[in-house]
């Protein structure tokens, strides 16, 4: 993330410089940094109300629950959550949300899931392999019907926007299978976490 | 299609609240407990959104994203992909609501062409990974990702090939 940071910022105002856009650089620093803050402050409100009813699910047994019928799964997936782990039904429950396409309720019981992982996180400052596994499958943007997509299609004017279902759901899924391959892959040749896997 | 996401919701809020009622949980109190977390959560993520959403404005305003499109234009030829979806790619892993901005442009341009339907599915098969990545890590205070990004963006790279594959034989 340094590399990128510094990367992203130092190529801009070049970049900007040899464009003849300094001046948009300059003001999108404020934008951004705007932009950031609403991003956040937008969150509190849904991500309040999901906590909240996370918290009743796991109080009457349900997270636990789902995590035990999933916990074939997780196992394979997830080798480092110890059994019965409230992260495992976080976790699903995390994905069936983002799977329908409930954005809003995704973020904050997702959120949650790594709450619970960075509890078993054995070094606070870094990512564990169970967490890059976690967002592997999170960042694949694993998804049943792409509303927003069709949405924009229909506002268009669209003759079939219905037509993209199909072929969004191969790619979806041969996405998310190459996230998982590929977070199982550098887990095994990245440097381990604090020396020690 | 509209009454599954429509029923999604209510139904996972109902089957929650049904449950606590069965196990005799007090819902208000353990409500207001779990929410009581929100703020300060949504708050922990400022600094991280700060950097991340700061770089991306730059980069998106400095005109970069148009030196790489035109760099990729030959090898994206090759692929059938059309000049005007190469900006959605581009964009997609940074910023989610630019990416359906440009994607609209293509469809309002040509609502039935190849363009927008490469575009529909790109879009709806992945993620804004920089943003999704942000949030998660910053929420515990994860400075430090290891091989999440390269894994995230290899992924979006997978994906991007599958959906034009995809939509060249279907």
């Amino acid at each position: 993330m340094n590399y990128i940071f510094y990367f992203l910022i130092v190529f801009s105002i070049i970049a900007g410089a040899l464009n003849g856009k300094l001046p948009d650089v300059v003001s999108s620093v404020l934008s951004g940094a705007d932009l950031a803050v609403k991003v956040a402050f937008s969150l509190i409100g849904i991500m309040a109300f999901w906590l909240g009813m996370m918290n009743i699910a796991q109080k009457c047994g349900l997270v636990s629950l789902i995590a035990k019928v999933i916990q074939p799964v997780t196992k394979k997936l997830f080798s480092e959550i110890p059994e019965n782990s409230p992260a495992a039904g976080d976790i699903a429950m995390s994905f069936a949300a983002n799977a329908f396409g409930l954005t809003n309720a995704a973020t904050p019981i997702g959120i949650k899931a790594m709450e619970e992982l960075q509890k078993e996180n054995t070094d606070k400052s870094s990512a564990s392999n169970a967490m890059c596994m976690f967002l592997a499958m999170n960042t694949a943007g694993f998804q049943l019907i792409p509303a927003a997509v069709i949405a924009v299609l229909v506002g268009a004017g669209c003759k079939n926007p219905t037509e993209i279902i199909a072929p969004t759901l191969v790619v979806t899924t041969i996405a998310f299978f190459a996230a998982i391959f590929m977070a199982k892959l550098f887990q095994k040749f990245w440097t381990p976490q604090g020396g020690k896997q | 299609m509209n009454t599954l996401s429509l029923w999604a919701l209510p139904a996972i809020i109902l089957i929650i609240l049904t449950t606590a009622l069965v196990k005799k949980v007090p819902v208000y109190e353990a409500f207001t407990e779990g929410a009581k977390d929100g703020f300060h959560t949504a708050v922990n993520i400022i600094p991280y959104l700060a950097a991340i959403i700061v770089a991306i404005s730059m980069f998106r305003a400095s005109g970069c994203i148009e030196l790489i499109g035109q760099v990729l234009a030959p090898v994206l030829n090759r692929l059938n992909v059309p000049a005007d979806v190469l900006p959605v790619i581009i964009v997609r892993p940074l910023s989610g609501s630019a990416a359906l901005g440009l994607f609209s442009e293509v469809a309002r341009s040509a609502p039935d062409s190849y363009a927008a339907k490469l575009a529909a599915v790109m879009i709806g098969s992945s993620e804004t990974t920089f943003y999704v990545l942000t949030v998660y890590f910053g929420s515990v205070g994860i400075s430090k990702l290891r091989y999440a990004l390269p894994v995230g963006l290899l992924a979006d790279f997978i994906g991007i090939l599958a959906a034009i594959l995809v939509c060249n034989y279907m």
